[in-house]
């Protein structure tokens, strides 16, 4: 193993198909039209001397260290920003090059400090690395001269000497060894596309500049790390790297927060991360990250990580560390004893969507093998199953149609109920490149979202109403239908014509028309034809949506209703189209894949089919149960009615996240055996009576698999802290009751999940080393994977029309709870924010706040800041509020990331119609001022510290 | 919300979404549902229900669950 070193081309890749050859330092070199002469050197193993080129951003020409000599050009072009062309005859190193180029390294040399020996870059400097290669052996103008090095100067105040901006906890700006190479603002605008850096002044007084010359903290930047890595000097850098020194080796693996999937390279020192650094390669994020991945790992050596199993009796009792042996026996006679006293089916599990494919694959195994039941749900019932029942229904597979490149093809994006900006950063910032070439952009959400009030972004903003998104997207279909805009020779050659008359039918009633739908959806009938034609008529219209989507009542319709206007437009089936779930947790769309949800097995299989059960009783050695197991919320049921009373859950905090937490409390308190398998002692654990410690995604080998269908490695780069992988853990556990899964490596798990599943007949850990990753089907129809699906025809064979009518849910506003409120995510933050909270990313968002428009604000007396009280029919918590017109009249927001704050007290217990999906998005409250935490706080707030005791070690005799 | 109060409503949520597919595509909608996503004691549940009466339920619903429990 040794540091991965990836090779700057200088320039970005040109797509042009047409190729150009021309001679480089006398080799003939062969390219694509628009390459720069750069990078066409660097193709032929010639580097050219540089500075303000990199490959992640456009050529600048600014640094003249690339110069080069051209026959039959006068002059020295600079190499980055000049392109090939057919014939030239390059010479990349003469005479008058050598001086040139020495002439400019003198220059930034005799103002850049000679502190290289504890210089945090050490190791790892352009600059340094320039001087070497032009040969600088000295600097003829000394030191003394005007200069942004030395806070003083001939004994006065020096005004050019700016001090370290430390502000970032993540990473230092250190004005005096910038040499405005404005890579950092270049990769700011490009790249990330927040515009949060500049360069200030001009000449000599040129500054990096964040914000109006604000802190780094202090600015609009968003720490998404893109500077940092652009940076060719230690101006930023990064203050692990300060602290630790240089890497000495590196591991590629994936980001284990959102559904985007981001590869990175694990930097190492021994078993110390020294820092994350995106993956160029990686085919999710093309070399970018945002906050959370590149920075937010601390939480994996939190000093509140358990490492060690704990069990006890009663919830009331501290815990007892005990050996693993004794908690998998504890755990296993409880489960065991459960289902002698209360039937077979009393016990159940959840999956994890933070775990591997493997270590979920096991999970269910152990359930529908080891349990004998098929009790088995995981968290995507709680954001994305209505887009699995949605997208199945109409085309036939659970998942988006797309990859994430095929942005870059995309004339028109439609984004419903998703806040990418926040929750799918780096997706975001591909997609705000491409907003920035002219695509248009359509946002239909409550909210005024990041996305937009983007910079150099214009939306079409439609403010809804939440819980109306039916009736909105119905009455696009309206403008679709009615106005002509069809694809008829689409739905005739993909879909059921029938079904597309009767559909079309039902959306062109005028009671579908966005004027009649207005007053429920609160949209200007006009913005809402218009984003129809848009959508329609635009060029590539792709639909990218959230959990503003399917987090409803009529969340499945909604997914339905997406599928039909896709369809009707002929926007399905090629590059820069379809229908994209953007998957919240890292792994949600494995843990679907992999049989999480209790009707189906791995691969989207209803357990009553006789076949497909007979293919996993062959190999899994037990006769299976052909009944679909409870839910997630039928389980919370049962165990109060007293018929469910056992649960293992691996990474998951159900407590936090489900709605309407008092019915969770009581749905645990009722059950006799809990066992909480995680890396913290989490909320649900308060309720726990085995706590099994979890491994962090940097100590486990396994696989992801993101919103793109794309499965990834998960590569191992130390030891488990708590001495055993989840998926150990979990065959542990299964053995101890009697039910034996032999593996000795996640590699075999896999060769077990694609020997079973039709759609992954080709993966392996193998090709996946190879190729780097596969978008599943990826079997011998698809050898190398499946980027864009229903090219030519769908899944199921003919497309499904389904007709959607808007039903209001039964969660409604009235003069007891006039407001709506609507929950969301911050971009620093992640779900409940176990892991994110255990870091510096606090800094950006300490608390939970209420988001209220003035006007309501001021009917109710409240000032921005206020503790204010925020009640349901459900239950009443207390935050602060925070005052805004991104919200309307008559609609509040928060987020959900602190258990402190405990919104899901407040949400309640409606759900989607045909996955029970939690309506989150849409509850009906009322808010007062208020004077600090509500009862139910203190009472939990007590509970949780009393529960959290664990009982001191007894003396060794 | 107690138990068969709950199922009623659950079922009735469904028999809604089909509603608008008329009579006849409804009934086996509801029941297919039903059949493929209820675990057995809550099926069990809404047919001990609909032995007492039905109380509550939607007549598409109802007809879909008399079908459904008849094997």
């Amino acid at each position: 193993m040794s540091l991965i070193e990836e090779i700057d081309y200088g320039t970005p890749r040109s797509k042009s198909e047409t190729m150009v050859t021309l001679t480089i330092d006398g080799n003939q070199v062969t390219v694509p039209e628009g390459t720069s002469i750069m990078r066409a050197a660097m193709d032929a193993g010639h580097q050219i001397p540089k500075l303000c080129a990199t490959d992640m951003v456009d050529a600048f020409g600014s640094c003249r260290l690339c110069v080069v000599e051209i026959e039959g050009r006068a002059g020295t072009p600079a190499s980055c920003t000049t392109p090939v062309m057919p014939g030239l005859v390059v010479h990349t190193q003469s005479e008058r090059l050598k001086k040139l180029r020495k002439g400019v390294m003198e220059l930034y040399i005799s103002d850049h400090p000679l502190d290289c020996l504890t210089c945090g870059a050490n190791g790892d400097c352009e600059l340094q690395d320039m001087a070497g290669a032009v040969g600088l052996r000295d600097v003829r103008y000394g030191y003394e001269g005007e200069n942004h090095v030395f806070a003083k100067s001939h004994g006065e105040i020096n005004a050019a000497w700016m001090p370290k901006d430390e502000s970032n906890p993540y990473f230092t700006y250190d004005p005096s060894k910038c040499i405005v190479c404005s890579r950092c603002v270049r990769a700011c605008e490009e790249v990330q596309g927040t515009f949060a850096l500049t360069i200030s002044g001009r000449g000599f007084d040129s500054r990096v500049s964040p914000g109006m010359s604000e802190s780094f903290l202090g600015s609009e930047c968003v720490s998404c790390g893109a500077c940092v890595q652009a940076c060719p000097t230690a101006t930023l850098t990064e203050k692990s790297v300060i602290e630790i020194g240089q890497p000495e080796h590196s591991v590629v693996t994936t980001c284990a927060y959102c559904g985007v999937g981001c590869t990175f390279k694990a930097e190492m020192r021994g078993e110390e991360v020294v820092r994350m650094v995106p993956y160029k390669d990686g085919k999710a994020n093309r070399g970018h990250s945002c906050v959370k991945g590149r920075f937010a790992w601390g939480y994996t050596n939190h000093k509140e990580r358990i490492l060690k199993p704990m069990i006890r009796e009663r919830i009331e009792d501290p815990w007892q560390e005990v050996s693993w042996d004794e908690a998998f026996s504890f755990a296993a006679a409880k489960m065991r004893g459960i289902q002698k006293k209360y039937g077979r089916d009393a016990i159940g599990g959840i999956t994890s969507s933070r775990c591997t494919n493997e270590e979920t694959y096991l999970v269910q195994k152990l359930i529908r093998a080891g349990f004998g039941n098929n009790n088995v749900d995981t968290c995507a019932r709680v954001c994305h199953s209505p887009t699995g029942y949605g997208l199945s229904v109409t085309y036939g597979t659970s998942a988006g149609t797309q990859d994430f490149d095929s942005v870059e093809n995309t004339d028109v994006a439609l984004i419903i109920g998703a806040n990418p900006a926040s929750a799918h950063p780096v997706f975001a910032s591909r997609l705000k490149k491409r907003l920035r070439q002219g695509t248009k952009l359509i946002v239909i959400d409550p909210r005024r979202t990041e996305m937009v009030e983007s910079p150099h972004v214009k939306a079409l903003h439609l403010p809804l109403m939440p819980g109306t998104n039916v009736a909105v997207v119905t009455a696009l279909a309206h403008v679709i239908v009615t106005e002509g805009l069809a694809n008829e020779a689409f739905v005739r050659e993909r879909c059921d014509w029938t079904e597309f008359e009767e559909w079309a039918a039902f959306v062109a009633q005028p009671k579908h028309s966005p004027e009649a739908t207005a007053i429920l959806t609160g949209v200007d009938p006009q913005d809402l034809r218009e984003a129809a034609r848009i959508y329609a008529t635009g060029g590539n219209a792709a639909i990218y949506y959230g959990l503003g989507v399917t987090e409803h009542s009529q969340g499945s319709t909604t997914v339905i209703a997406i599928a039909n206007l896709a369809m009707a437009t002929g926007n399905i089936g090629r590059p820069g189209v379809g229908v994209n779930p953007l998957r919240g947790q890292n792994n949600v769309q494995g843990a679907c894949d992999m049989g999480s949800f209790p009707h189906e097995l791995p691969g989207y299989r209803h357990i009553s089919g006789d076949a497909v059960r007979d293919q996993f009783e062959a190999l899994w050695n037990v006769k299976l149960n052909p009944e679909p197991g409870l839910r997630i919320p039928n389980m919370f049921d049962a165990a109060i009615e007293g018929t469910f009373m056992g649960i293992y859950v691996q990474g998951e905090d159900i407590l936090q996240s489900d709605p309407n937490t008092k019915h969770v409390v009581s749905a645990l308190s009722s059950m006799e055996c809990v066992i909480v398998h995680d890396l913290f002692l989490n909320e649900t654990a308060n309720y726990a009576h085995v706590f099994l410690p979890g491994s962090s995604f940097l100590e486990k080998d396994g696989t992801f698999t993101n919103a793109e269908r794309r499965i990834q490695r998960v590569r191992k780069v130390m030891t488990p802290k708590n001495g055993m992988a989840d998926w150990e853990v979990t065959i542990a556990l299964a053995k101890a009751m009697g039910y034996d899964m032999p593996y000795n490596h996640p590699s075999e798990i896999m060769d077990e999940i694609a020997a079973l599943t039709p759609t992954f007949t080709g993966v392996s850990y193998a090709k996946l080393d190879e190729l780097g990753s596969v978008q599943w089907p990826c079997n011998e129809k698809a050898p190398e994977g499946t980027p864009v699906m229903h090219i030519g025809g769908f899944v199921r064979g003919k497309g499904k029309f389904v007709v959607t009518e808007y039903v209001a849910t039964d969660e409604r506003t009235g003069p007891r709870f006039p407001l709506l409120l609507t929950t969301g995510r911050i971009l620093s933050q992640y779900n409940v924010g176990a892991q994110t909270r255990r870091t510096d990313n606090v800094v950006w968002h300490a608390e939970d706040r209420l988001e209220i428009h003035p006007h309501d604000a001021e009917q109710r007396g409240v000032r921005d800041g206020d503790w204010v009280r925020l009640k349901s029919r459900a239950g009443e918590t207390t935050l602060r509020a925070e005052i805004t017109d991104r919200v309307a009249p008559g609609v509040v927001y928060t987020t959900f990331h602190h258990p402190d704050t405990q919104a899901n007290v407040i949400t309640t217990e409606y759900s989607d119609w045909a996955t029970n999906c939690p309506e989150y998005k849409v509850t009906a409250v009322q808010i007062s001022p208020s004077n600090g935490p509500s009862d139910w706080q203190k009472t939990y707030d007590e509970q949780a510290r009393h529960s959290r005791r664990i009982a001191p070690a007894e003396a060794a005799e | 919300m107690s138990s068969p109060d709950r199922l009623v409503y659950m079922a009735n949520q469904i028999g809604t979404f089909f509603r608008s597919q008329g009579h006849d595509k409804a009934v086996p909608g509801i029941a297919e549902h039903i059949k493929k996503f209820w675990d057995p004691r809550m099926k069990r549940a809404i047919f001990a229900h609909l032995d007492a009466g039905g109380a509550g339920l939607e007549p598409n619903v109802l007809e879909a669950l008399t079908s459904l429990k008849q094997p």
